[in-house]
């Protein structure tokens, strides 16, 4: 059985249904997370924790306009990372795995991703 | 009938496993860790350096990180076997995925114990 099947490969005119956005933007932020993620939050930790001048160092970079930004840039890449990934565990144990659920909880997490960055960020800025 | 050739090197199961495995891990040390930071809000030095000077938020947070270079790895790998096909740069980068997560490893061991 060998069927023509449309091709429609043009990157500008194909649009992704959310829960294939929700999967790429787990990747990339996946990798995001890796690098400079890993990094930042290991020199991070390190500032925090080393003297009490190292401390107060990080304090004073994070008033930065730019950290701020950047900070809760990656702030949502986690967040989104972490609801995605939860989102996956429980379609692998075969809960929420219909059409209409899937999409339901696509929403969801793109939703809750955004909701406790916005939360979080505030508290921080 | 299809004649199946089984190819590969047969540990994408314990890999998947693993992936889920550390997340479920990682989901626990973040949640525990919210709590902690939720009933002793550190506003100061010494504040953090009693939280992560008790012996049991330096262990779990390094069972965390090794969950996360696990983590990390095996992701990174599932996409660079996606993307890049050419072998030699693959495993070149693979090869620096590697030393960069032992050298985190090694960093994290020094900020909590050194």
């Amino acid at each position: 059985m060998h069927r023509k099947r449309p091709k429609h490969l043009n990157l500008m005119e194909i649009k992704l249904p959310l829960p294939a956005v929700i999967s790429i933007l787990h990747r990339v932020s996946g990798v995001l997370l890796f690098f400079p993620g890993i990094p930042i939050l290991l020199y991070s930790l390190q500032m925090v924790l080393d003297s009490p001048q190292s401390h107060d160092e990080f304090q004073i970079l994070l008033t930065s306009l730019l950290v701020k930004s950047a900070l809760i840039l990656f702030l949502w890449f986690f967040m989104h990372h972490f609801c995605a990934g939860i989102r996956y565990l429980v379609l692998d144990l075969n809960y929420g795995i219909e059409l209409e659920q899937a999409r339901m909880s696509s929403k969801l997490v793109f939703v809750v991703g955004i909701v406790l960055t916005l939360w979080v960020g505030t508290a921080i800025w | 009938m299809v004649k199946r050739i089984v190819t590969g090197a047969h540990y994408g199961l314990l890999d998947w496993l693993a992936q889920r495995v550390t997340a479920v891990v990682m989901v626990i040390y973040i949640l525990l860790l919210v709590v902690v930071l939720l009933i002793f809000p550190p506003n100061d030095y010494a504040a953090w350096k009693t939280i992560f000077g008790n012996q049991w938020t330096r262990i779990t947070s390094f069972l965390f990180f090794v969950s996360l270079c696990w983590h990390a790895w095996i992701g990174i790998r599932n996409i660079l076997m996606d993307y890049i096909h050419e072998t030699g740069i693959r495993l070149t980068i693979q090869v620096l995925v590697i030393l960069s997560l032992l050298f985190y490893t090694v960093w994290a061991i020094d900020i909590m114990w050194g």
